[in-house]
């Protein structure tokens, strides 16, 4: 399957309407499902002032953020793990390409990661000759269908019951009428013989606790805990942003995060990880690498407004809450990150020019900002990111006309009054084929029934 | 005692597409004793330029609408929409006359609860049975969830429970003509979820334009009548 870019936001949107209807109809029952599971969580707790720990920490984490890192870091060390410093995705897949060699590893198995994402690592690790299993079931359905993810919590809710079923029958010969805990059971199966084979295990972090230097895992399925326990080798990649200060914070986080994702109290299995296996201890990887990734976010940090998405603990509540990503899913805005938080980070991640036009997939209704465990304000993003397309030169050239002109115009009332008045005698159908910003409304709706008069004209002749 | 003066900002959208419901906020508001300036000099609030990050050309607009409501008591308008660009975003892009001009300025239905203090019109909405389309700009950025509901229903309707009713139509100005395939397919699951009523009103224009354009081309759906309509039937 060819993966999108950004800059094909509208077509793919569209193609996903248009061709996979199933998509919007798995995609709003999951996200309606999430949220819903969200609301009920947070009745239970003070959410205003969870909400207000939670921006606080992590803004005080970034802006401090060298500190906290050489804190975690040195702690690290100190029980034997290898810290890496990653700028660049290059830089964090080569750490890959030493572990490798030196242990010979034939095949890793992954507990769930929107980093492993962004940075690529099946690929990379397919080109080291190692075979790379997704273990997390979500992951395991999408990486047997050659799709990336769709969703930063769960990774194939655009897919149906229906289509795993197919799936499973046709991979793993489970029957075309199983029910969900069969098709559980077989993947089970199946990748419980991976955990025991691999020489490597490959995860990310949801946190990194600065004075202890702890990294926090949060799952349901166990997958992580295996994969990080039962091979040799683990390696976690950790974006900077994960930081937070204190082991105690992990507390409030772990909480938050879980009830924001997906209504629970807490996720089922929690991962503390310290480092590797010490001399009294049965089990556990004999060796330990992080992998401190920046990959564009100092980038994102030095954005005077922007900077603020780099407190995101990647809940996915703006996901299942945001009505545009309910009708595609996450595939159309063709990135590792969808959706609101896909939209605001990836001008300073990736840079203004490729992520357009996915500051403007949004409506800026701003249901999002209401769902945010870390406040991020979404929709002053987006329209500082909007400025900045403006500013840069990125805007289309009929809309920069179009805004002058009619900024122009409503300096002078009553030429203004007049322009406004010709909407009312548009030919709506003519227009709509001759004018670009008229196309899409009317392929898609009726033309709007103009009033007889204006309220101008109703207002001088007299209202009754 | 003197009477309360309001200057109406009737909104280009309105004034040329929901004339009637200008209108009806007129008589609505002198029926309750209001006296109603059109102040003729007002073109637009700015808000399809500062949502497009035309920063540059809202600001232009939202000078010439300050000083066009310099003189006024209170600004009012038949749109949550239009009043949610001047009370969260005039302030921040024309400083201190944006922030004076923002305190002065309602919705229509956030005038009548908040300033007039008006808990009920009358009763001639007995019988309606109606969906009420939360615009996210009133709900959100203006707070207003409850007085429109409190009014319909004081007036005699029944406005029923709508599971979509809190949830973006997709119009969202420039947004439904940049991207009208998920703006259409938005508007879609609200049609999708509309109960069955005698009509569907918002507080905002663009939104009722949205789903009944959406509507019509699907041939199906109830009329969809402007709140400002809805409470001058009210007040008869």
């Amino acid at each position: 399957m060819t993966q999108s870019t950004p800059s094909d936001y509208r077509e793919a949107s569209a193609r996903s309407l248009r061709d996979t209807p199933s998509v919007r109809t798995s995609v709003g029952s999951a996200t309606r499902t999430f949220d819903a599971h969200r609301v009920s969580a947070f009745s239970e707790v003070e959410y205003d002032r969870w909400k207000d720990w939670a921006r606080d920490t992590k803004t005080h984490a970034l802006t401090h953020l060298d500190t906290y890192l050489a804190q975690a870091s040195a702690q690290l060390e100190a029980r034997g793990v290898h810290v890496h410093w990653a700028e660049t995705a290059e830089d964090a897949l080569s750490v890959l390409d030493e572990v490798v060699e030196r242990h010979g590893i034939k095949s890793a198995v992954k507990g769930k990661s929107m980093l492993t994402e962004e940075l690529e690592v099946n690929a990379h690790l397919e080109t080291l000759g190692v075979r790379p299993i997704e273990t997390d079931l979500g992951e395991y359905i999408i990486q047997l269908l050659g799709e990336p993810p769709s969703h930063i919590v769960g990774p194939a809710i655009h897919k149906s019951l229906d289509d795993c079923r197919a799936l499973f029958h046709d991979r793993l010969g489970t029957p075309l009428d199983a029910d969900p805990d069969t098709l559980a059971a077989a993947a089970r199966d199946a990748l419980r013989a991976e955990f025991l084979a691999a020489g490597l295990g490959i995860s990310g972090g949801n946190f990194l606790a600065a004075d202890t230097g702890t990294i926090a895992l949060i799952e349901n399925e166990g997958n992580i805990r295996l994969a990080t326990s039962v091979p040799d080798v683990h390696v976690a990649f950790v974006g900077i942003e994960k930081i937070v200060p204190r082991f105690e914070d992990l507390a409030g986080f772990l909480q938050i995060t879980a009830r924001s994702a997906t209504g629970q109290a807490i996720g089922l299995f929690v991962s503390l990880i310290q480092g590797p296996r010490t001399p009294s201890e049965i089990d556990g990887p004999k060796e330990v690498h992080v992998v401190l990734v920046d990959n564009g976010r100092t980038r994102l940090l030095a954005d005077d407004t922007a900077w603020e998405a780099l407190r995101c603990v990647r809940c996915g509540a703006c996901l299942n809450i945001c009505p545009v990503y309910r009708q595609t899913g996450g595939h159309a805005y063709g990135w590792t990150y969808s959706g609101p938080l896909g939209a605001i980070i990836s001008p300073g991640m990736l840079g203004l020019e490729k992520a357009m036009p996915l500051p403007h997939a949004s409506s800026l209704c701003g249901a999002c900002v209401d769902v945010c465990p870390v406040r991020i304000p979404i929709p002053d993003i987006l329209l500082h990111w909007r400025e900045k397309a403006v500013d840069a030169g990125l805007a289309p050239t009929g809309e920069t006309f179009g805004s002058k002109a009619y900024a122009g115009l409503a300096e002078r009332p009553a030429s203004f009054a007049a322009a406004n008045a010709a909407l009312r005698w548009t030919p709506w159908r003519a227009a709509g084929r001759a004018l670009p910003i008229l196309k899409g409304w009317m392929q898609e709706r009726s033309a709007p029934t103009p009033s007889k008069k204006s309220f101008r004209q109703m207002w001088k002749e007299g209202i009754e | 005692m003197s009477s309360t003066r309001v200057a109406l900002f009737a909104t280009c959208l309105a004034d040329q597409f929901y004339a009637e419901a200008c209108a009806d906020t007129v008589r609505l508001l002198r029926q309750l004793g209001v006296i109603v300036d059109f102040p003729e000099g007002q073109t637009c609030c700015g808000q399809p330029s500062h949502n497009s990050g035309h920063r540059d050309d809202a600001i232009s607009m939202v000078r010439h609408t300050i000083d066009v409501f310099k003189d006024a008591e209170y600004i009012v308008l038949p749109s949550g929409s239009c009043t949610g660009m001047i009370r969260r975003h005039y302030g921040q892009l024309a400083g201190d006359k944006g922030q004076q001009l923002s305190e002065r300025t309602y919705e229509l239905s956030q005038f009548l609860v908040e300033v007039l203090g008006v808990e009920s019109l009358g009763s001639g909405l007995q019988g309606q049975t109606l969906a009420y389309h939360h615009g996210c700009h009133a709900l959100r950025e203006l707070g207003v969830e409850n007085e429109p509901l409190n009014l319909l229903r004081g007036a005699g309707a029944e406005v029923v429970d709508w599971e979509a009713d809190r949830e973006c139509c997709g119009f969202g100005g420039l947004f439904s003509a940049k991207m009208p395939e998920v703006s259409a397919a938005m508007a879609d699951h609200k049609l999708e979820t509309l109960p069955d009523v005698d009509a569907v009103t918002s507080a905002d224009g663009g939104c009722l334009m949205q789903m009944s354009g959406r509507a019509q081309h699907k041939r199906t759906g109830p009329p969809f009548v402007h709140l400002a309509s809805l409470l001058w039937r009210g007040v008869q």
